[in-house]
């Protein structure tokens, strides 16, 4: 404090973690990886009615290189496991991941033969988001818990899974 | 008109008709399976059946012969339907492509392939359509275990 009102409040001191955190939080691009009906959902989020903008998100990217946070939103099957890993890999660091529903959780009713039974099993998650689908809010929820998330990391330690 | 298209084919083809039945309309010939393209010729040809509408495949395992192609005709000249069922035997089942008569019979086919492994002599391209390659076996098969994944990629642990 002091030292700030010294130089004429031109500039203020925090920790480098806060700094950067605060600035990754609230512009998350994201690409939505939608293959199934948990897409009409998360399309009404970007309506005015939900708006995900007022939290800094609404800009998707369809490139996975610029994206920040991965949002797998509906079933994802074996067939399409290879897909997403490289979607996976191909963005940078730092990442996140959110599972959209009950199928991209845990495969939901679909336990057969063709369904992946989670994206977990080829991908790390950090936020899961129960529903089948789940509601709008239910999404802006989930990108506040993420956002507690990501103002929790550290910068210089950040795991790299 | 009711079972008009029953009898016409079972006279036309006596030694192929091996039951028909008929329930409120909807009317059902079952037919050997070396008759099968035959019949589906004069259908076309003669009783103006211009659209397959579904072609599939039932597992009656254990049943002998195991499998039952289903094939559903209609006809838009005279708003006809009709079903054909042909029974088909374990080992190695094979039935007589409708690719040339219906192109649209092209993808059924491969789907049938795909799920119940039942090969269909001449057509033009058969290989699975919704599995992967590098898939074994027929999923919709009543011996496929149900718990069985084949994953394209190993999953982490």
């Amino acid at each position: 404090m002091g030292l700030e009102t010294a130089f004429g409040h031109s500039y203020l001191t925090t920790r480098l973690d806060e700094a950067v955190n605060w600035g990754r939080k609230y512009s998350f691009f994201q690409y939505p990886f939608v293959t199934a009906c948990c897409g009409m959902e998360f399309m009404s989020v970007f309506g005015s009615t939900y708006d995900i903008s007022r939290f800094g998100a609404e800009y998707p990217r369809f490139s996975p290189r610029q994206a920040d946070v991965l949002f797998v939103v509906g079933t994802v099957n074996e067939k399409l496991a290879p897909v997403l890993k490289r979607v996976y890999d191909q963005m940078c660091e730092p990442k996140w991941v959110v599972s959209f529903g009950v199928c991209a959780t845990s495969g939901g009713f679909y336990d057969n033969y063709a369904t992946m039974q989670g994206i977990d099993k080829i991908i790390p998650v950090d936020i899961y988001i129960p529903g089948c689908p789940p509601r709008p809010e239910a999404i802006l929820d989930a990108l506040i818990k993420l956002q507690e998330k990501v103002s929790k990391e550290s910068v210089l330690d950040r795991k790299y899974k | 008109m009711n079972s008009y298209l029953l009898e016409t084919l079972k006279s036309k083809f006596p030694g192929a008709v091996l039951e028909t039945h008929a329930f409120r309309g909807d009317q059902t010939a079952v037919i050997n399976k070396g008759s099968l393209a035959e019949v589906a010729a004069f259908l076309k040809g003669e009783l103006g059946f211009d659209f397959l509408m579904d072609l599939t495949a039932v597992d009656y395992a254990p049943r002998e012969p195991r499998f039952e192609l289903v094939v559903h005709f209609y006809s838009s000249k005279h708003n006809y339907r009709l079903r054909l069922k042909c029974p088909v035997e374990a080992g190695e089942p094979e039935v007589a492509s409708l690719t040339p008569l219906w192109p649209g019979a092209n993808w059924f086919e491969r789907e049938v392939y795909d799920m119940f492994g039942i090969k269909f002599e001449g057509h033009p391209d058969l290989r699975r359509i919704l599995m992967y390659d590098g898939f074994e076996g027929h999923p919709l098969r009543k011996d496929y275990p149900l718990k069985k994944r084949q994953p394209r990629i190993p999953h982490r642990d």
